[in-house]
């Protein structure tokens, strides 16, 4: 059976790190469920680019910290901060499509 | 050079300058008798606005609040008090309110001190000779400079580094008043200048230059404090309500970069791939491991806006279910209804809507595509090269959208709900990132400073 990220994140963010770039952060309750994770590759470039409707290419990196049992995900802004067309200036409302991850 | 042996304490105030804290918390740093007192006031999230305007996110009673604060316990103390990114953007406006603030306090509370007030402003031609010689470089997603958009630019101010407030403490200034500013540059110039490891000194300044944020529970709006040593440093809270932890921590490490393992800054970057992070009792939290590497040239970041033109908006909502039904080719309709008039009319200007219960929070990176909810908030927006031309487009958008006849209606007195009178809101004007770049920088100490002696808010050279 496939478990939902909401049972095994304490801190599921989005944030700007800069006007141009996204950064997403899920941090694990502990080691042994961010590396159950981390081995099911559930989080790839494409996964990300699919639930976000980007290209692949705009998902920029994709790092797994251990010292906080944490998952990053940095991508290209859709447009940079406060531009024409701008929906969230810090960036900390696009979180919501990780919700949905399971692994 | 060997580590000093004793520990060097550093009381940060709040995460920006004018959050606040609570009293209670900076008495108790206090008595933790600290070397530094600082506070990072600055940040490029509110959006481009507050650089290009030269105006504070921050409130001013608010700034002032904290300000008093930390400038009579620092002064006298005789505790250096630094401050970083001054008047949230740290262009000569911002650092220039945040001294009339100081100078205030200096009356009111009878203080004398010596002061540094560091501009980070960067002139164009400087910027110019630069991107002619091909060495000014785009940081991630951003598109290269040109001359065209350096032109358009105003308020370009560079990221200093620890060299000029570390100049400004030898002179023997009290208090550091500095523009545009490395966050951790507030906490680490004076370590750095008394032998303390820069990795080190650097990486504390990165967890304080955020307060209590990096505790748990964490807040904005709280005071944190650190001790530096020979090869660690250890992080607490003068909050007993909040401790820090080596996840509180450490996550705090991923916040708002783009990798947790490289943090690029001016002349270098850290490198926390060999850190650890190692609960003590207490409450508190010790690092290891944290190394600055240097660059061969010291580059810093620039940053600069240009103004887009001016906004007016109006917020509005409907709870018609046709109308929800039908939004896209309503709202659609609308638009094309107006940019025709505004054409026939010669007015410039680009309307836009924001609609709350589809995709207003996430615009193209919505996967969400139905609309489910029983009403839809609707934000007018309007810009346009004056504010006379927004203040048109905005009020013909909303009369066309409020009467607007669309398939299947049967709700013909208006479409909107307008929660204010007037409907239509001012927000003045618009301003883009244009600037976002790494410039070199032959001397990292070369930022104009003025030297100054308040005393009791009369200076005297």
């Amino acid at each position: 059976m496939r478990r939902s990220i909401l049972t095994a994140a304490t801190v599921v963010r989005s944030k700007n790190s800069g006007p141009y770039e996204l950064t997403l952060d899920i941090l694990f309750k502990d080691r042994a469920r961010f590396e159950l994770f981390r081995r099911r590759g559930v989080v790839t470039r494409r996964r990300i680019a699919a639930l976000y409707r980007r290209p692949a290419a705009d998902i920029l990196k994709i790092v797994y910290f251990e010292p906080s049992n944490a998952l990053k995900i940095t991508m290209r802004r859709p447009i940079p901060s406060g531009d024409a067309g701008e929906t969230d200036i810090y960036g900390a409302q696009q979180h919501a499509p990780l919700l949905g991850l399971t692994y | 050079m060997t580590a000093p042996k004793k520990e060097f304490r550093v009381l940060s105030a709040t995460a920006i300058l004018g959050y606040g804290f609570p009293e209670a918390s900076f008495r108790e740093g206090l008595r933790r008798r600290p070397h530094l007192i600082g506070a990072d006031a600055g940040s490029t999230d509110p959006g481009p606005y507050y650089l290009g305007a030269g105006k504070s996110f921050t409130d001013r009673s608010a700034v002032k609040r904290d300000l008093r604060f930390m400038l009579t316990a620092g002064i006298r103390r005789g505790i250096p008090v630094v401050i970083g990114t001054a008047g949230g953007s740290g262009a000569r406006p911002h650092v220039d309110w945040c001294e009339a603030i100081v100078r205030e306090i200096a009356a009111e509370e009878k203080l004398t001190f010596k002061m540094a007030v560091i501009y980070s402003d960067m002139d164009k031609a400087r910027v110019r000779r630069h991107l002619r010689k091909g060495e000014i470089v785009p940081l991630s997603c951003v598109p290269p400079l040109t001359e065209a958009v350096l032109d358009e630019s105003v308020n370009i101010v560079a990221q200093m580094g620890v060299e000029p407030i570390r100049k400004a403490l030898a002179a023997g200034c009290q208090v550091v008043l500095a523009g545009r500013a490395y966050d951790p540059a507030v906490f680490a110039a004076l370590p750095i200048t008394l032998g303390y490891d820069p990795g080190l000194a650097l990486h504390m300044g990165k967890i304080l230059e955020c307060a209590a944020i990096a505790a748990t529970p964490g807040s904005g709006a709280d005071c944190a404090f650190g001790r530096l040593r020979g090869d660690s440093f250890v992080l607490e809270s003068p909050n007993p309500k909040r401790r820090f932890t080596r996840v509180s921590t450490a996550a705090h490490t991923l916040y708002e970069k783009s990798d947790p393992y490289h943090l690029p800054g001016p002349g270098g970057e850290l490198d926390l791939t060999g850190c650890s992070f190692t609960e003590l009792p207490g409450g508190r939290v010790e690092v290891r491991g944290s190394r600055h590497v240097g660059t061969d040239r010291y580059w810093v970041k620039l940053e600069g806006v240009r103004r887009a033109g001016f906004r007016t908006i109006a917020v509005s909502g409907t709870r018609d279910p046709i109308m929800i039904r039908e939004i896209d080719p309503v709202l659609a309709g609308v638009e094309a209804q107006v940019r025709d008039i505004l054409r026939a009319e010669r007015i410039e200007g680009r309307i836009r809507f924001h609609v709350y219960g589809r995709d207003g929070v996430m615009g193209a990176l919505e996967p969400v595509k139905t609309v489910r909810g029983h009403e839809l908030g609707i934000v007018i927006e309007a810009v346009g090269p004056t504010q006379a031309a927004a203040d048109s487009a905005c009020s013909l958008a909303r009369s066309t959208l409020l009467h607007y006849g669309y398939p299947g209606r049967i709700s013909t007195a208006g479409n909107l709900a307008l929660p204010f009178s007037p409907s239509d809101a001012r927000m003045g004007e618009v301003y883009e990132f244009s600037v976002y770049h790494l410039m070199p920088l032959a001397r990292p100490d070369g930022f104009p400073a003025r030297t100054v002696t308040v005393r009791g808010g009369k200076e005297r050279k």
